[in-house]
């Protein structure tokens, strides 16, 4: 299992660890719901060094990019950041990530860390073009600092105004006496706050500034326990669960990342689903009575008992103290206000389709 | 963490406090603290009379859900109310008002299977 260059930190801290996309990762440090409510509330630091980083360069860098991607990523200026996916042949999605635009011929790609050799084989697989590519996923730490007093804390180690760099761009710049960190108005939490990538040799320096920093603002160290909740919270698809090798984007509600104005691979499919309509499609819920907590993979039902859809991610809401989830059904129970139900060990639950983000 | 000396302990982390016939039954303080924040207790077993190691009922965590296995064979007489509205009690008072159930014990040499703190602390290494 790899290390973080801040696993040490984590266990001295007292976090309690699990595997994780073949990582040994932080899931809780104080508890829960007390790093969830702090990122919601005010600000917490997330070590997401697994996160897996590649650097696309050359004349051809955009062309391999929009051939793989289903976002427009002609429409990216230097300096912004785009959400995207890359689709695979099957009608499934091979993995979410960020695009960076650094220049016309410069670009920086983020992946999921379950998926990183999967993303780097496809890639290289499509690569026709002699763009040149380096899988620099090693060599990078990404600290996310997220809430509301996110920007408050890293301000201070900076001279870059943070308040220039608008949700979805960055700027790369001195944080911390550290030269050259990518300064990321990004973020899975939708608290707000940046994300801060490093190269190893600095993460550690980075984590204490970032915690002197934030100290007035009772800043915690937060671990993926609360990244879920907080992602979920805000509706964000998880590769996994809401994303997988065979949904379509069409089906996950990404059809506004999914762009048919170009060309990208297994367009067609994905454009005759969106003209001629999905089968199933991604839904927010919400348990309306008291009985236990969806889960990945339990069952939605209709009234006269049918299975009708699956849940993809659930949780208790520690914001809303309620259980949500995301669920693929059937279209016809999709629409906001549908009554369904949640099928919990022997139980079915009074379950609402509602609007997401719930929060 | 704390594990009172009067309580037999699980290896399934269960403790059970005996008066005359009845054991009353809650997780440890080491089992709430793995499973964190407690937001739902399902007692599924009222009424029923269950052997040894059988579930009993769920405990669910934000992140996880565990089965809650009966340390003791016997009938399920109450479960505790307060649980409803405050599965938190689990956390903050895991061996007082976050006990789960009292349970009428059918088989009292089932109590010589249990662990006394001492060796209920070795087993789980603190």
């Amino acid at each position: 299992m790899k290390n973080t260059a801040l696993t040490n930190t984590h266990i001295a801290l007292g976090a309690k660890m699990v595997p994780f996309a073949g990582y040994n990762m932080p899931v809780t440090y104080s508890g829960l719901v007390a790093e969830h409510n702090q990122v919601r509330n005010s600000v917490g630091v997330f070590d997401v060094s697994h996160m897996g980083e590649f650097s696309i360069k050359g004349e051809k860098a955009l062309e391999l990019i929009q051939l793989v991607t289903t976002n427009d990523a002609s429409k990216l200026a230097n300096g912004k950041i785009q959400y995207t996916c890359i689709t695979n042949n099957e009608g499934g999605i091979v993995d979410d990530l960020l695009v960076y635009r650094f220049t016309e011929t410069e670009y920086f790609l983020v992946v999921n860390a379950s998926n990183i050799e999967k993303d780097w084989n496809w890639i290289a697989q499509h690569n026709s073009f002699g763009a040149e590519m380096e899988n620099v996923s090693e060599q990078f730490s990404l600290l996310a600092v997220q809430g509301p007093n996110g920007l408050n804390t890293i301000q201070k180690l900076t001279e870059v105004n943070l308040s220039n760099i608008p949700y979805y761009s960055f700027a790369n710049g001195k944080v911390a006496g550290i030269e050259d960190v990518i300064i990321s108005n990004t973020g899975y939490t939708g608290a707000g706050g940046f994300e801060l990538y490093i190269k190893n040799a600095d993460a550690q320096k980075m984590w204490d500034a970032i915690f002197d920093a934030g100290k007035e603002f009772g800043i915690l160290p937060c671990g993926l326990g609360c990244r879920d909740t907080l992602r979920l919270e805000k509706a964000f698809c998880l590769y996994g669960h809401e994303l997988n090798d065979t949904t379509s984007p069409i089906e996950a509600g990404l059809g506004w990342i999914t762009k048919f104005s170009k060309h990208f691979v297994n367009d067609t499919y994905h454009k005759q689903l969106k003209e001629n309509g999905v089968a199933q499609k991604l839904v927010g819920f919400e348990v309306l009575e008291r009985g236990g907590i969806p889960r990945q993979n339990y069952l939605l039902k209709n009234s006269a008992g049918e299975t009708i859809g699956k849940v993809t991610s659930g949780t208790q809401s520690p914001s809303l103290n309620k259980p949500i989830g995301l669920a693929y059904v059937q279209t016809k129970y999709a629409d906001v206000g549908t009554e369904i139900l949640l099928e919990v060990r022997d139980k079915l639950l009074k379950t609402k389709v509602v609007k997401t983000p719930f929060l | 963490m704390n594990f009172p000396t009067e309580l037999k302990y699980s290896k399934e982390h269960e403790w059970v406090k005996v008066d005359g016939n009845v054991a009353t039954i809650g997780i440890s303080d080491f089992a709430q603290k793995e499973l964190g924040d407690i937001v739902y207790v399902d007692i599924e077993a009222m009424g029923k009379s269950l052997s040894k190691d059988a579930v009993f009922g769920t405990v669910e965590a934000v992140k996880t859900v565990s089965d809650l296995f009966i340390p003791i064979s016997g009938k399920v007489l109450e479960k505790n109310p307060m649980l409803d509205a405050q599965p938190e009690l689990v956390n903050t008072d895991p061996y007082g008002n976050g006990w789960m159930v009292k349970v009428e014990m059918s088989n009292l040499e089932d109590l010589n299977s249990l662990m006394d703190s001492a060796t209920y602390q070795t087993h789980i290494g603190v």
